[in-house]
């Protein structure tokens, strides 16, 4: 055995390492949290890193994991080595597949990080319902519990499919395991040759698909044959188990890690033992060693193969004297007797009663959505064990008051391990935090001999989201798969957050606390809050600040504070002598930016170099003398259910929300953002009201709503709080206009100001918004926002909805945690605007799910009169089939409200019914008179028959809906495809918007159809070589729906149209909307102008296809854009995603660059030819078909 | 006829050669020049600022974005083997001196003593036999004096040689109150010879969108008196080779760069207007006129009108001025 290489990586890159070496065929799909494995695996192979047999593994992506599951299907019929990863609601796309595969018996092996299956919400975290839904497929299921585990299990896996014929799903915890970083053993290609068996590989391929030994697979069945036939599998099932355990004993041999189908660890007489799968059993593992260790006779069984269920092996390492045995499972299946696991112990138990005695057994459920599971809860569930009557079907690790399932545990148990260090770091996404604590473990890991451990907790934000890191490292193993509970170090790497949430929680008595803070040390205890220094003094903390930014700054580093506080962090916890220290941290920056450039490396360099000498420990005074203390979270005239539930999970204690807190079905209120004030921005716009041209540009691009115009009667200024500002509006004498930013909700992206035409003639910098630092401003620009909101709003009826018209109409949509300067949002907001207040949204997975429908807090709002749009996010994959139903439904009751109005129209005034059966509501007059006619109908109705109550209930039906159906272009292009084209060629009345990215934006940047020729992508990694997919061509070949493509940054007026006309357009309708993103690689400030040269460049043409025109005799395409008038290079160099693939392979990059601009200049002809195009009237041909559902209004 | 030259320690056939520009961008134009006869390559100026801003902006726009959520570690592939900022400069000088036997002479440009300048060395290490350090920038801090700017630059020259070995030019721009001073210094400082002079985009006004855009247009043949008072002056004063650059486009403004004491001559505006064979009449064009004046060598041509050699020296120098405006009250009716 030589010593092995030592790794520390995350699970993730543990167990692609094993994958890639050991494939031959790849197929991905990104999905969280296994899309790291995909992009590993797409990166090496790119790289030309070989398999253990000396070939390039072939990675592919597919359009869908329904799609992976496919080409695995028929890459293993070819006879190729296959693998693939996913996860959650991607698994069960593959499910289809995976019966064919395993009733095939094929040798294959994919993995899995294991996540939570979207049910009444989304979530991206981990359990194992995605896995638990699989276990009925015949696939061999084998869990790892730990990074290490993952690696290992991995080649087993692998090395067992071939030789069972049984296909393998490894599967591991999604984020606890997937996204752990710890150090680890790595299995070299030797060891791994030593695990795979050639003769099993060549058996394998010989069962290929091959006309040299043509056979026949995928035959129907019938009664006479299909039963007998599936049983014939059985005698390989029989053998899995013993396979897999002489794969584990083969590794054993390899390495010394000796695993077992089912591992028992505890007192060899134990009477009460844990049985789990996964990262859980490993805490039971830790939490039993201190019980035992204090006398206590307990245990846990570590279940690692769960298909077949290994009973054999299950009751020759359960002690006999075990008296009683808590199952846990980490899902939960309603309705059923019991989870899973639990059921097959039950079983396992029950079958095996006449030989061994049968203990109590109890159920439990933990840890859904990687919610923590620690010793604490583990020594609760032994205490249950203890019990009399020990309670089943419990759950752990929440408060569950309603029906009483759950375990009360203590919530501050922390098992001490001697020697370990545990440090937690409160940074921002922005600020490298997590980069440098992941370069701290990898330095403390290949450095030191400490076992060493890091996780990272995010919010849901993607601006100014904050980030807590939590670190370990001692005398190994580390089993603590479970967040820090007592720090002795607490990094907080932005002053803001001391103001945001409890910072000090988890520091231990004694802890060094380094802050990085603007303020000397004589000066920083003053200007924490009272809560902060009550703590510090309560625990004898040790502080520590550092002016973190200065030396970033001075080192020109802007506020990229990462590298500072990673050399005071080694500085204060001494793990490495200082100056060793310093040096790991200079190699370790030298080798992640190298890439960056040379000037990159030397200033970070000079950023560490400069740290430690702005370090100062703070002499902490015996008492208290701030006079303040922390904010409140959300302000006391909030709604109660916000003040009750959001501001819980605001501060970061929603886990101590319990059950009866919750909406029963995922229901939740909107219009919440509003009241969580984020305070992001250094710098607002002020306005300079005499400059302005009142052409609300401002408005229509800011992706927060965060700056808003108003017109109103000038009357209303005379209750104007000071320094509110407001000028005469032009071209209406007697009302007034103002431009006021939400000064705590802008982010300071700087869209307004980039878009703002109106320069001051005398000195053209200065411009009618400009930047000015936010603090002093805060106070007088809140109350003057107050007074604004209070202003009202402007009447529909009478405005001209156009760019400017539009920015008067309240905005429904505001604040999201969509990122600063999104591309995306500014959309939906003037979608919201348009037609918010009777639009329903089906949301596509994706960015535009998560900032407007990531909990804590809701962008959609609603109007003075309550009114907004109602959302829902389905599936990724489903979402134009899923707003088509929506329309449907929506036409079915207002069907039905017309029916029964049309019954009561004796009762109600023949007049009024047809008013109300006739209304012309396609403009704001026609909509607020059959509003008006609505609430008139309510008053006149009685709700005494069956009829008039059912109308009541029905009535805001007789207005119109509209329903917008949103999504991304990795759902409109790649996954929901299908969907969208069949909803394209009905007749429906659905619009549909599409967010462009050009890449799957929310799960890091993988290609898609949408990805241009040339840039680069992840899973594209050199440049994607084939062009983007032309979506709008291909809707306007049914001619019978509205399409149009529109970039506000180049022409706002166009976008606003399009929307109108695909609003109006009594059939399905298609807005491909050019979304800007960080994903593109560049200072979003400068989006705009990339909008304007994607059109210039002629790479994103203006157009829209309007059928009406058809009938009109007209072309039914419209340029709204011309030809070219800058080569599409200058659009591609400002931008990091096409100098990637530039600078990889410059020679490579000119060619993609001719054929991009080739396709380029070929599109735009075509289109150009098309605008001339008059579709031919077929007068001849009557038109005999039933006319649309949508005509019957 | 003898037409070589000694220019940068490179020997060099005749005194024609392309300056910086984009025209060593493709290998098959450099290799078209070498076909018409170009005796070296200078390759396009790499900026001060593509070296450390591009690098910053990228990196402060990407890593700002890595770590953003759960879901994404980063938005954008890191493959191994992509760097950003220079690597593709370097692999150019590379791939030309694989496709050309002729010297490549690379072209920084810069006036930070930043970490910048260590790319010298890796210029040097991808195999330029020369380098030319442009120094344009506009000094607009009122409180840095003159002697200040020429200080630092001197450092910045001292630095430079320091970390290299091959020889270094200077390329110069007019704006010093003393260049013939300043020239001294370059060349005590370790220059190994001087360009006259770079050329710059200009500001231009865009009236309607109250902007300032840059411009820059290609030379003509009347930025050619200023280059050759300066060639003139300084050839009579230094040892080290002077080259010309800007407003070389006939054979009779070859002539008069290397009457007025330049050692090289630099071509861009008129080979990107003609194309690389425009080298080889310029070059047949010398030759020609040397031939028919019975020149031996254009050693003998060099800086036979300089100030030290031409016959009225007060010609370059102040005189020059006033006498044409006497000229101008003595005969008003010329106008």
């Amino acid at each position: 055995m030589n010593t092995p290489r030592l790794l520390t990586v995350d699970g993730n890159e543990a167990v692609a390492s094993v994958a890639h070496r050991l494939s031959e065929t790849i197929a991905i799909y990104p999905i969280t949290p296994s899309s790291a494995m995909a992009e590993l695996a797409d990166e090496w192979s790119a790289h030309g890193q070989q398999n253990i047999w000396g070939v390039v593994p072939r990675v592919v992506q597919l359009q869908s994991e329904a799609g992976v599951a496919g080409a695995v299907h028929g890459a293993l019929q070819a006879g190729a080595l296959t693998t693939t990863f996913t996860a959650s609601q991607g698994l069960l796309l593959m499910i289809p597949n995976l019966y064919k595969i395993a009733g095939e018996l094929t040798a294959f092996c994919m993995h899995v990080a294991a996540r939570t299956l979207a049910t009444h919400a989304l979530s991206i975290f981990g359990d194992h319902s995605d896995v638990m839904a699989c276990r009925q497929i015949g696939l061999g299921l084998l869990a790892s519990g730990s990074v290490q585990e993952a690696h290992d299990l991995a080649a087993v896996a692998h090395a067992a499919t071939l030789r069972a014929r049984v296909p393998f799903l490894h599967f591991f915890d999604g984020f606890r395991t997937s996204h752990e970083v710890a150090k680890i053993a790595e299995l070299s290609d030797e060891q791994l040759r030593a695990m795979v068996n050639e003769e099993a590989i060549a058996a394998h391929r010989a069962r290929a698909l091959d006309p040299e030994h043509p056979v026949l697979r995928g035959t129907a069945q019938n009664p006479d044959a299909f039963f007998q036939a599936r049983e014939a599998c059985n005698p390989f099932y029989a053998a899995v188990p013993g396979l897999v355990q002489e794969e584990m004993d083969r590794l054993a041999g390899l390495t010394g890690r000796q695993y077992h189908l089912v591992d028992y660890h505890g007192h060899p007489q134990a009477e009460r033992v844990v049985v789990a799968m996964g990262s859980g059993a490993e805490v039971a593992h830790e939490t039993v060693d201190w019980l035992v260790a204090k006398g206590e006779r307990v245990g846990v069984l570590k279940v690692r193969l769960y298909r077949p269920f290994p009973a054999e092996a299950f009751l020759a390492v359960l002690p006999t004297s075990v008296r009683a045995v808590a199952v846990l499972d980490r899902t939960k299946e309603p309705g059923a007797p019991g989870e899973p696991l639990y059921l097959d112990v039950l079983t396992t138990l029950a079958e095996a009663r006449s030989s061994r005695p049968m203990p109590t057994v109890v159920g439990g459920r933990y840890g859904l959505s990687s919610k923590e599971f620690d010793p604490g809860m583990v020594r609760a569930i032994f205490e249950n064990l203890g019990r009399p009557e020990p309670k089943n079907h419990f759950t752990v690790g929440i408060v569950d008051d309603v029906t009483r399932t759950s375990l009360e545990w203590k919530r501050d148990f922390e098992i001490s391990v001697p020697g370990r260090t545990q440090a937690v770091f409160y940074g921002l996404g922005s600020d490298g935090t997590v980069g440098a604590n992941k370069a701290s473990i990898k330095i403390i890991g290949e450095e030191t001999d400490h076992a060493a451990q890091g996780y990272f907790v995010y919010d849901s934000k993607k601006s100014g989201a904050m980030t807590i890191s939590h670190l370990r490292f001692g005398p190994g193993p580390i089993r603590s798969s479970y967040l820090v509970k007592q720090a002795g170090f607490v990094g907080v790497h932005q002053f803001q957050l001391i103001d945001r949430l409890d910072v000090l929680d988890l520091a231990a008595p004694g802890a060094v606390v380094l802050i990085n803070a603007p303020y000397p040390p004589d000066q920083l205890w003053d200007r924490l809050p009272r809560e902060f220094q009550e703590t510090v003094l309560e625990k004898k903390l040790q502080l520590h600040v550092i002016d973190a930014v200065k030396v970033a700054q001075t080192a020109g580093m802007g506020g990229r504070i990462n590298a500072v506080m990673q050399a005071c962090f080694f500085a204060l916890s001494g793990v490495l002598p200082r100056d060793e220290a310093i040096d790991q941290i200079k190699k370790s920056i030298e080798k992640t930016y190298k890439k960056k450039g040379a000037e990159v490396v030397r200033r970070n360099h000079a950023a560490v170099d400069a740290s430690l000498a702005a370090l100062f420990p703070v002499k902490v005074p015996g008492r208290m003398t701030s006079t303040r203390g922390r904010p409140p979270v959300v302000a006391p005239e909030a709604p109660d259910f916000v003040r009750r539930v959001t501001a819980v999970m605001l501060e970061n204690k929603g886990d101590l929300l319990p059950v009866s807190a919750f909406p029963v079905d995922g229901t939740w209120p909107t219009a919440t953002a509003k009241w969580e004030k984020r305070n992001l921005a250094l710098e607002i716009p002020v306005w300079d009201g005499p400059i302005c041209i009142q052409c609300n540009k401002c408005a229509l691009v800011c992706p927060h709503a965060a700056i808003r115009t108003k017109v109103y009667g000038e009357g209303a200024v005379a209750t104007a709080p000071s320094g509110f500002k407001h000028m005469p509006f032009k071209g209406q004498a007697g009302s007034a206009y103002t431009v006021q930013v939400a000064p705590e909700d802008c982010t300071g992206c700087g869209l307004c100001i980039e878009v703002c035409p109106a320069k001051d003639k005398a000195n053209p910098r200065h411009k009618a918004l400009e930047l000015s630092p936010q603090p002093p401003l805060r106070e007088q620009e809140t109350r003057s926002f107050e007074f604004f909101l209070d202003l009202p709003e402007v009447d529909r009826t009478t405005l001209r909805l156009d760019v400017k018209g539009s920015q008067f109409l309240q905005p429904l949509f505001e604040f999201s945690g969509a990122c600063s300067g999104c591309g995306e949002t500014p959309y939906i907001k003037l979608l919201t605007q348009l037609f918010g207040d009777r639009m329903i949204i089906a949301n596509a997975t994706g960015c535009s799910s998560i900032y407007g429908g990531n909990l804590p807090s809701t962008p959609y709002t609603v109007n003075r009169e309550g009114r907004g749009p109602a959302w829902a996010n389905s599936l990724f994959e489903d979402n134009a089939e899923f707003g088509f139903g929506i329309r449907l439904g929506a036409d079915a009751l207002r069907q039905l409200a017309e029916a029964t109005l049309k019954k009561q129209a004796p009762a109600l005034g023949d007049a009024f019914v047809s008013a109300l059966l006739e209304a012309d509501q396609s403009t704001e007059a026609g909509l607020a008179a059959q509003r008006a006619r609505v609430a008139e109908l309510k008053k006149r109705l009685k709700a005494d028959g069956v009829d008039g109550r059912r109308l009541l209930g029905l009535a805001d039906h007789l207005v119109k809906k509209t329903v917008w159906i949103v999504g991304g272009d990795g759902w409109a292009y790649d996954i929901g495809y299908g969907g969208l084209d069949h909803v394209l060629s009905t007749d429906i009345d659905v619009n549909i918007l599409v967010l462009d990215t050009e890449v799957y934006s929310n799960t890091g940047g993988q290609q898609s159809k949408a990805t241009p020729l040339g840039a680069a992508a992840k899973f594209a990694a050199a440049g994607k070589a084939t062009g983007k997919k032309d979506l709008g061509l291909l809707a306007m070949g049914y001619r019978t729906a509205y399409v149009a493509q529109v970039a506000f940054g180049a022409k706002d007026a166009q976008v606003v149209r399009a929307m109108l006309e695909a609003e109006s357009y009594r059939g399905p309708s298609l807005v491909i909307a050019y979304s800007h993103c960080i994903a593109h690689g560049y200072d979003l400030v400068h989006g705009l102008e990339q909008q304007k040269r994607a059109v210039d460049s002629a790479t994103w043409p203006l157009y829209r296809f309007d059928p009406r025109r058809i009938a009109a005799g007209q072309p039914p395409l419209v340029l709204d854009s011309g030809p070219a008038k800058i080569p599409l290079r200058e659009y591609m160099r400002e931008e990091a995603r096409f100098r990637i693939t530039e600078t990889l392979d410059p020679e490579r990059y000119k060619q993609l660059l001719v054929w991009a601009q080739q396709n380029v200049t070929q599109r735009y002809g075509v289109y150009e030819q098309l605008a001339k195009v008059v579709v031919p009237q077929a007068t001849a041909i009557p038109d005999v078909r039933p006319p649309p559902a949508a005509a019957l209004e | 006829m003898d037409l070589s030259v000694e220019y940068l320690g490179l020997k060099l056939a005749h005194p024609l050669l392309p300056g910086a520009s984009p025209l060593a961008d493709e290998v098959g134009t450099v290799r078209a020049l070498e076909d018409a006869g170009a005796p070296a390559i200078v390759m396009r100026s790499l900026f001060e600022e593509q070296l450390t801003q591009e690098q910053l902006s990228t990196f402060m726009a990407t890593e700002q974005h890595r770590e953003l959520s759960a879901e994404a570690s980063s938005v954008l592939p890191e493959p191994a083997g992509y760097r950003l900022g220079s690597d593709a400069y370097l692999e150019q000088i590379r791939k030309i001196r694989a496709a050309v036997k002729v010297p490549v002479i690379a072209s920084l440009n810069g006036t930070t003593t930043g970490g910048w300048l260590d790319f010298a060395r890796l210029i040097e290490e991808a195999g330029a036999s020369a380098l030319e350090l442009n120094l344009y920038s506009v000094p607009t801090d009122p409180g840095r004096d003159g002697a200040a700017v020429e200080r630092d630059t001197l450092e910045l020259v001292r630095t430079l040689k320091g970390r290299v070995k091959i020889p270094v030019a200077m390329k110069l721009s007019p704006f010093y109150t003393s260049l013939s001073n300043f020239a001294r210094g370059l060349e005590e400082a370790g220059a190994d010879g001087l360009i006259v002079f770079n050329r710059v985009f200009e500001p231009d006004i865009d009236v309607d969108a109250l902007e300032v855009k840059r411009v820059l247009h290609l030379s003509d043949s009347s930025e050619l008196p200023l280059r050759l008072r300066w060639l003139a002056i300084l050839s009579a004063q230094r040892r080290i080779p002077l080259a010309i650059s800007g407003g070389v486009h006939e054979v009779g403004d070859v002539i008069r760069a290397l009457m007025a004491g330049a050692t090289a001559v630099q071509l861009v505006s008129t080979l990107l207007r003609n194309g690389p064979s425009r080298l080889l009449s310029l070059r047949a064009g010398l030759e020609r006129w040397l031939v028919e004046r019975e020149y031996t060598s254009v050693r003998q041509l060099r800086g036979s009108m300089n100030l030290k050699a031409c016959p009225d020296p007060s010609a370059y120098q102040r005189a020059n001025y006033i006498h044409l405006l006497h000229g101008w009250r003595e005969h008003p009716g010329a106008l």
